[in-house]
């Protein structure tokens, strides 16, 4: 299972996607593929606020929650997935405000 | 109150407390649980880590999970004592048994899907070699 989350965890570059859409000078950027929601594709039922490893995937620098339109992730499984981010907050194991 | 309840309950155990400090915690909080007529299911302790944030000036604390069975009532009575407990710093609670039902149907409902369709699949793959592959992907 764990070896599943870390090849999610290489294989993004979510994050500097997010950034790149927030830094001024290079125009609006368009992705040209549909993107898929990861849960699905991988059958995810249930996600633990335990399972630090994947949701630090979903958080960029500052310490939010990663947007569902830059992750393309459908909207039962962003739900589970802010309910897990901030279950996991309230115990100290994510950030509320990195910085 | 007739059903039962599954909770998970997170704790953390403040980090002047040493090892002896966190078993007799572990079993002080066993010990009530079962005398209020609910079951530990699973304990585990998952160890000393750095805390994300400040909690009462500390920087990282013992967690402590434990898988507790019951009506609710022993939960209200554990929170009420570790709310005046100083060793630990946080505690949470989740009822999980609701949403991990819920995970059991849709994985039922996906392997009904799945015993369905093969036939319809297994035509269709047979004349397009590139889509047999895409579906077993999304099968697997």
């Amino acid at each position: 299972m764990s070896s599943n989350y870390e090849d999610r965890d290489s294989g993004f570059g979510l994050e500097r996607e997010y950034e790149r859409a927030g830094m001024p000078g290079r125009g609006p950027r368009r992705m040209q593929r549909r993107k898929i929601c990861r849960f699905c594709m991988d059958k995810v039922d249930l996600i633990d606020f335990k399972d630090v490893k994947l949701l630090q995937s979903y958080i960029p620098e500052r310490g939010k929650i990663l947007p569902r339109r830059i992750s393309g992730m459908c909207a039962s499984h962003q739900r589970m997935l802010a309910e897990a981010i901030k279950r996991a907050r309230n115990i100290a194991l994510l950030p509320y405000a990195a910085d | 109150m007739a059903d039962k309840r599954t909770y998970e309950v997170v704790f953390i155990i403040s980090p002047d407390a040493d090892d002896n400090e966190v078993m007799r915690l572990s079993e002080a909080v066993q010990k009530l649980v079962t005398g209020q007529g609910g079951s530990i299911t699973k304990t585990e302790v998952m160890g000393r880590r750095q805390l994300a944030y400040e909690i009462n000036q500390k920087h990282e604390g013992t967690y402590v999970l434990l898988e507790v069975e019951g009506s609710g009532a022993e939960i209200a009575e554990l929170e009420r004592r570790m709310r005046v407990n100083d060793q630990i710093l946080r505690y949470m609670t989740i009822r999980v048994d609701e949403d991990r039902r819920r995970a059991e149907k849709l994985k039922d409902r996906r392997a009904r899907k799945a015993a369905k369709k093969p036939s319809a699949k297994r035509a269709k793959a047979s004349s397009s070699e590139t889509e047999a592959d895409l579906e077993e992907g999304f099968a697997a």
